[in-house]
């Protein structure tokens, strides 16, 4: 490292830092939610979690349960392009998925 | 009617004439064509669209055309399996269908969709769905609550097949 490095960057770094946190805030608040249907069996429910998200069997078949009693359960949450491609997977397997703001 | 796992497929045997005639119809139920409920149901929308009214525009635009590609490729598949329930067998003989486990990704999609789309046509209830012994001789409403429940059994089986295939490799991996 030359010996100029440090003052390069002490005045640089900072503006680095606000724009990564700048975007990460505008990115995060995203959710994906998947609502409850009489129709899809619990089995099938729990085996999608499992395959789209790579919970565990009990992380998976918990909120399958949770959709089950409460009508809807928070699966993930994060930026919104990994949250519209897991709700496209989860649209491939027919699930009732929706990407909401998180609040 | 048994099913059956042998080695890499699932063999359903003994299957009825009527019984093999609902299997048959698993493509055509599975297509929503003409009923908005079940098209609605088959292409639900990503998110409330009175909030996400472009998210919605381009979910339209960009993703449900590959849907379709993906639910067309399985059922194709589904079809070309059921070739094996064709004509050339004896009118009132019992049957046998053999799926290729590598293939049961296309039932399973195939079968929920013939499900879901049944179930919006005739906007069955909570409580006629969890019906399990409602007789299927009586309107096309029985009929198809009967087709509902037959394919959500054979569903169950594949979804058990898988499982028990994955926690029998589990070991192995490990």
């Amino acid at each position: 490292m030359s010996a100029s490095a440090p003052i390069t960057g002490a005045v640089e770094s900072p503006t680095i830092t606000a724009e990564s946190k700048t975007k990460e805030s505008l990115d995060l608040p995203w959710q994906v939610v998947v609502h409850n249907d009489p129709v899809n069996l619990m089995s099938y429910v729990a085996m999608v979690f499992q395959r789209v998200f790579g919970y565990p069997k009990e992380k998976a078949e918990m909120h399958m349960l949770e959709v089950h009693r409460q009508g809807r359960s928070v699966l993930w949450s994060g930026v919104r392009e990994r949250a519209e491609l897991f709700v496209q997977q989860l649209h491939g397997y027919l699930l009732l998925a929706t990407i909401e703001r998180v609040n | 009617m048994e099913l059956f796992r042998n080695n890499g497929t699932l063999e359903i045997s003994e299957i009825d004439p009527f019984l093999a005639e609902l299997l048959r119809q698993i493509p055509a139920s599975a297509n929503p064509d003409s009923v908005p409920a079940a098209e609605q149901r088959l292409f639900s929308a990503p998110a409330d669209p009175a909030v996400e009214k472009e998210m919605c525009a381009e979910w339209k635009l960009y993703v449900e055309p590959e849907l379709r590609r993906i639910f067309a490729t399985a059922t194709e598949t589904v079809e070309k399996d059921l070739r094996q329930l064709g004509e050339d067998a004896k009118p009132f003989a019992n049957r046998t269908l053999r799926i290729p486990l590598e293939n049961s990704e296309a039932w399973l999609n195939a079968l929920n969709r013939a499900r879901l789309a049944l179930a919006a046509k005739f906007d069955f209830t909570e409580a006629e769905l969890c019906d399990h012994y409602r007789s299927p001789v009586g309107s096309r409403r029985d009929l198809s609550l009967f087709q509902v429940n037959f394919y959500g059994f054979l569903q169950e089986f594949i979804v058990r097949e898988l499982e028990c295939s994955s926690e029998r490799i589990a070991p192995n991996e490990v």
